[in-house]
């Protein structure tokens, strides 16, 4: 029986997740619940049946409510399927597969039998991950992992665990152990206002990357207001409320703190 | 810019254009002659030609460096009466309609009425034409089955090489008197007919010298009477030049500039050339001058630039002629389709790239002119920076230039039996069509609408429009078992207005070879002098009749409905299928839900579909490639529609991918407008699918965001996709870089985004400019970008 996992999309063209030109898989389950999530339909790791409203056959009432599901389960070979059609890209571009979510790394061995396919066909891949999971994991991965991406919010563990739901712990635990095994790694930056952008936090993230001395390389994710329709469709409400977008001058300013200590710093990954 | 170019720029925008009827007058004058009675047609054609460069009235436009416009005032559009002769109805028509309208008149109406038709009606090209035409031709034409390219304009489509930089017309008047010397009326039958041609030719030659020289008196009396002395000085300079070219060979830039464009009018003066006329490789062919002058200290770089931007504003100034009836429908649009390409490959196979393309696309980015169009042959030997360079100019939303892949461009002009010498020479024209250079008389004979011949099929060979039987017998489609029998009835029907097509353009290239030959044009097109013979009549060296496929999208979803649903799930069976189709939906939305979600589309990288789509485009290509012309060439494919899709559209009824009666048919490869959901690589797979290298061209329209863009990592990751499609042998791809929002703000207030320009198909437009189907069209067409 071939291995299968729960994903919720495969996004093509994908260009703001790694090197080159990408195909992103979303994996479907996250142990994380952070107040800002851009992909509410990667929180629970099984399907969902929604209600989403439709254009309507009867013109009487234009529109209908449809059952949508969000998530597919997938074999490995499907999803390779899919992301072998573009190996043109990712060789033209430098590109390759984002395994991404959700969390990836909760679902061990799908994501691990899907890298070994990766690797056995030399397409290159990034992980996307929120750094909570246990270490073995990691290490287990580590060898079918050309880049990871790696979610880094908030140092301050009780804003962490409030935020986020969980505690940092792990995760920075996790990012100096990747770091002192020269892995390449890239930290992701959510830049939410007031929460994740502070000076104070971002001060705080660069004391503790000091140490870390094989990160290079950060990636600010600006704050956008996509999610807020996401939230709806899901019955979700988002505790965050309305917040005012950065603008770019703001992003650089912020920036520069982390270009002065000599990181590269690209702004939306 | 500078003041002066910032003011013939603004006059160009500003000048509303009108009929003319000042060539129609001079021609209908020499042809009530008696000279034009007394010698044959080539000779009398050339006559008139001479008598028109004679007489026609002059404008030197204030403070311009590049002189000569087609009519006498900038966007004075003359008329064609011997091609088209324009009812009063046609008149009105121009100068009312909405779109792309001509003023017109009281005393241009009272010309044409009193002088143009009496003289012209019934024997104008296009009176001919639906003369000699057969019923099935009428049938199928009038049914929307396909167009004609050729009822209201000439055989054109041509480029030039470089010739005209190594030779003057003198130069030329040498060539001919040595094939006319060639001649052997012991042995050759057609010594005479050559020999007619020659002389014509000849005199072509003689007129445009003439209309250079009237220029350069006009100029010398402008001159005298200037009183800025730096503006006189110019004055007496372009004077000298317009002496010394065209009868001579170029010496400087500004000669070669100027030369150049008293051919184009020459070209667009003699008939009314589909695609204008076109330098080709402009910045080959000028680098050398280029080069030379900045070394002599005769020109700067600024200077050139200028220069540049003056010749770009003169083909501004001339709008395509005045279209009516369907050919207005399938090309609705003032642009004339001069498409002027960058970069590719040298005749050795060198990348071609040079300072001089550069400094080109720096001109068109601050021109910002509708006309004339530009594109940019990538090559894989190109630097990436002549890639990057492009796309800049791209993302500002202009539509311009478009990309072309020269590595596949080459092998198509092989592959049609072209030198590789000639091939990497040539390049792309008019929206997509590949060409050599200098060498090839390569027709666009009308566009073919393949959804319709589905239709067709689906309703035993009658049109259901209008009720009568316009194709054969293809067998009741309910008693179809397999979609095998479906398609061999498809194909057979294919087949058979292909058939219909073919006959009569071969009876359509006789009467314009009879009738109307183009001695001038015949200069400059390799070997119309050494054979002696018309390019309207297989003088050039190569001689290729396209058919043009349109709504490749369209028939492939609609196939692949029928296919999926009937024959594979058998969730709906034909009878019920043909209900709907008939009641255009009205009553079945749910099936037509299923139709549009639930079935698998083209643009996806799916096999299923694409499948359908390969198997569509090699009956296609059976049907047509290879097939003989009547000038010693061949029919071949190419797929495009410059506003074709909409007309064709208009004439089909709902069609099996959900797409109700009358709505625009998809363009060019791309897929059915909203069928693609998987984004750009998917679309690019799937159009890639297609063989294009057995094809004299495709258009594939890709629409982005401008965020995608807006950053360099950006455009560089765009730069590989397109990499990627062309290693994939794409042959060409074109980008829209507007909001959805934004071109909805447009359509609402028009007035506010006169100087939108987008990507329609092949070409740039004003969207204001576009009828509401397209414009509703162009912001339907996928959003492909990230948010």
């Amino acid at each position: 029986m071939t291995l299968s996992g729960t994903i919720f999309d495969i996004k093509k063209f994908a260009i703001h997740d790694g090197p080159g030109i990408r195909t992103t898989v979303f994996f479907k389950g996250c142990p994380l619940n952070c107040w800002w999530c851009h992909n509410p339909e990667g929180l629970k790791a099984e399907l969902e049946t929604l209600s989403v409203r439709v254009r309507s056959a009867d013109s009487n009432s234009p529109h209908a409510d449809k059952k949508e599901i969000v998530g597919h389960q997938v074999t490995v070979e499907t999803v390779m399927e899919e992301i072998e059609k573009d190996v043109i890209f990712y060789d033209q571009s430098g590109g390759g597969v984002t395994l991404s979510g959700g969390e990836p790394l909760m679902q061990e061995e799908f994501l691990c039998a899907l890298l070994e396919a990766c690797k056995s066909r030399r397409i290159n891949t990034a992980v996307d991950t929120s750094g909570y999971a246990r270490w073995t994991l990691f290490e287990r991965i580590s060898g079918l992992v050309d880049e990871f991406l790696y979610d880094l919010k908030l140092i301050d563990d009780e804003y962490h665990s409030k935020y986020a739901g969980v505690s940092n712990e792990l995760i920075l635990e996790n990012l100096r152990k990747l770091s002192e095994k020269e892995e390449k790694v890239i930290v992701r930056i959510p830049m939410i206002p007031g929460i994740t952008d502070t000076g104070l936090n971002l001060e705080a993230i660069i004391g503790f990357l000091a140490p870390l001395k094989s990160i290079r390389e950060i990636d600010l994710l600006p704050y956008n207001k996509l999610a807020e329709d996401k939230f709806k469709k899901f019955n979700m409400t988002s505790k965050l409320g309305q917040l005012p977008a950065q603008t770019e001058m703001e992003l650089n300013d912020k920036a520069e703190l982390f270009r002065v200590h000599g990181y590269s710093v690209k702004i939306g990954g | 810019m500078n003041e002066r170019i910032k003011r013939l720029r603004q006059q160009s925008l500003d000048a509303v254009p009108y009929i003319s009827m000042e060539r129609a007058e001079l021609l209908t004058r020499f042809y009530e002659s008696e000279t034009a009675e007394r010698v044959s047609v080539p000779v009398a054609r050339a006559f008139a030609f001479k008598y028109l460069l004679e007489n026609k009235q002059l404008c030197i436009n204030e403070g311009e460096l590049i002189v000569g416009e087609r009519g006498p005032a900038p966007k004075a559009t003359p008329t064609y009466p011997e091609i088209c002769t324009h009812t009063m109805n046609d008149f009105d028509v121009l100068h009312n309609r909405e779109k792309v309208s001509f003023n017109v008149t009281d005393d241009a109406r009272e010309i044409q009425a009193e002088r143009i038709i009496p003289f012209w009606s019934g024997r104008s090209i296009r009176d001919r034409i639906f003369g000699e035409v057969d019923e099935e031709w009428k049938a199928a034409y009038d049914a929307g089955i396909f167009t004609e390219f050729m009822e209201q304009r000439a055989p054109g489509h041509t480029v030039l090489d470089n010739k005209i930089y190594k030779k003057g017309f003198l130069d030329f008047r040498k060539d001919i008197q040595l094939s006319l010397q060639d001649l052997d009326f012991y042995s050759d039958p057609e010594a005479f007919e050559k020999r007619e041609q020659l002389k014509a030719m000849d005199l072509a030659a003689d007129a445009i010298m003439l209309f250079a020289k009237r220029h350069a008196q006009e100029l010398k009396v402008l001159a005298k009477n200037e009183a800025d002395p730096q503006r006189k000085n110019e004055l007496e300079q372009m004077a000298r030049i317009c002496e010394c070219v065209p009868a001579n060979a170029p010496e400087t830039f500004w000669e070669a500039l100027q030369y150049y464009w008293f051919v184009h009018l020459g070209v667009i003066t003699e008939l009314n050339t589909w695609d204008s006329f076109n330098p080709g490789r402009l910045d080959q062919h000028l680098l050398p001058f280029y080069e030379r002058d900045l070394e002599a200290g005769i020109l700067t770089k600024e200077r050139a630039r200028e220069l540049l931007q003056s010749f770009w504003i003169k083909f501004n100034n001339q709008p395509a002629p005045p279209k009516v009836g369907v050919t207005a429908k399938e090309s609705n649009t003032y642009t004339d389709f001069c498409l002027i390409n960058l970069g590719g490959v040298k005749e050795t196979g060198e990348d071609a790239a040079n300072e001089l393309t550069y400094l080109i696309l720096d001109v068109i980015e601050e021109m910002r002119l509708l006309q004339p169009s530009s594109m940019v042959q990538v090559s894989k030997k190109n630097p990436d920076r002549l890639l990057l360079r492009a796309l800049k100019i791209i993302k500002t939303g202009y539509g311009q230039p478009s990309l072309f892949n020269t590595d596949a461009i080459v092998p198509e002009l092989v592959r049609q039996g072209k030198s590789i010498e000639d091939a990497r020479n040539g390049g792309a024209s008019g929206c997509v069509e590949t060409g050599a250079f200098g060498k090839e008389s390569y027709i666009l004979t009308g566009y073919f609408n393949l959804p319709k011949v589905l239709e067709i099929v689906l309703n035993s060979g009658i049109d259901p429009m209008t009720g009568k039987q316009i194709g054969v017998g293809s067998g009741d489609p309910k008693d179809f078992k397999t979609f095998d029998d479906l398609f061999e009835a498809f194909e057979k029907q294919l087949r058979y207005f292909i058939d219909v097509k073919i006959k009569g353009n071969n009876i359509i290239e006789r009467l314009w070879a009879t009738y109307l030959p183009a001695p001038f044009l015949s200069i400059l097109i390799d070997d119309c002098i050494r054979k002696g013979k018309d390019y309207n009549n297989g003088g050039a060296r190569y001689n290729t009749s396209y058919i043009q496929g349109v709504g490749m999208g369209s028939i492939t979803d609609s196939l692949t409905a029928i296919k999926y649903h009937v024959f594979d799930n058998h969730n709906l069976n034909l009878s019920e299928m043909f209900e709907a189709l008939n009641a255009d939906f009205d009553g079945f939305e749910q099936l037509r839900q299923t139709l549009i979600d639930e079935t698998p589309k083209y643009g996806n990288d799916d096999d299923y579909p694409d499948q359908i789509l390969r198997r569509i485009f090699e009956s296609y290509f059976e049907a047509i490639d290879g097939r003989p012309n009547t000038k010693d060439g061949h029919h071949r494919v190419n797929l495009l529609p410059t506003t074709c899709h909409v007309y064709f559209g208009s004439v089909v009824g709902a069609m099996p991918d959900g797409r109700k009666a009358g709505e625009p048919l998809s363009e060019g490869i791309s897929p059915v407008q909203g069928a693609d959901r998987k984004g750009p690589t998917a679309v690019l797979k799937s159009a890639a699918k297609i063989d294009h290298l057995r094809t004299g061209g495709t258009l594939l329209n890709q629409k982005f965001t401008p965020q995608v863009l807006a950053d360099e990592d950006g455009l560089v990751k765009l730069a590989h996709l397109i990499r990627s499609y062309f290693k994939m042998d794409g042959h060409h791809l074109q980008f829209n870089v507007v909001t959805a929002e934004t071109l909805r703000k447009a359509q609402k207030e028009p007035d506010k985004y006169r100087d939108l320009i987008v990507r329609v198909a092949g070409y740039s437009d004003y969207f204001v400019d576009l009828g509401v189907e397209l414009q509703n069209e162009i912001i339907k067409r996928t959003e492909q970008g990230l948010q």
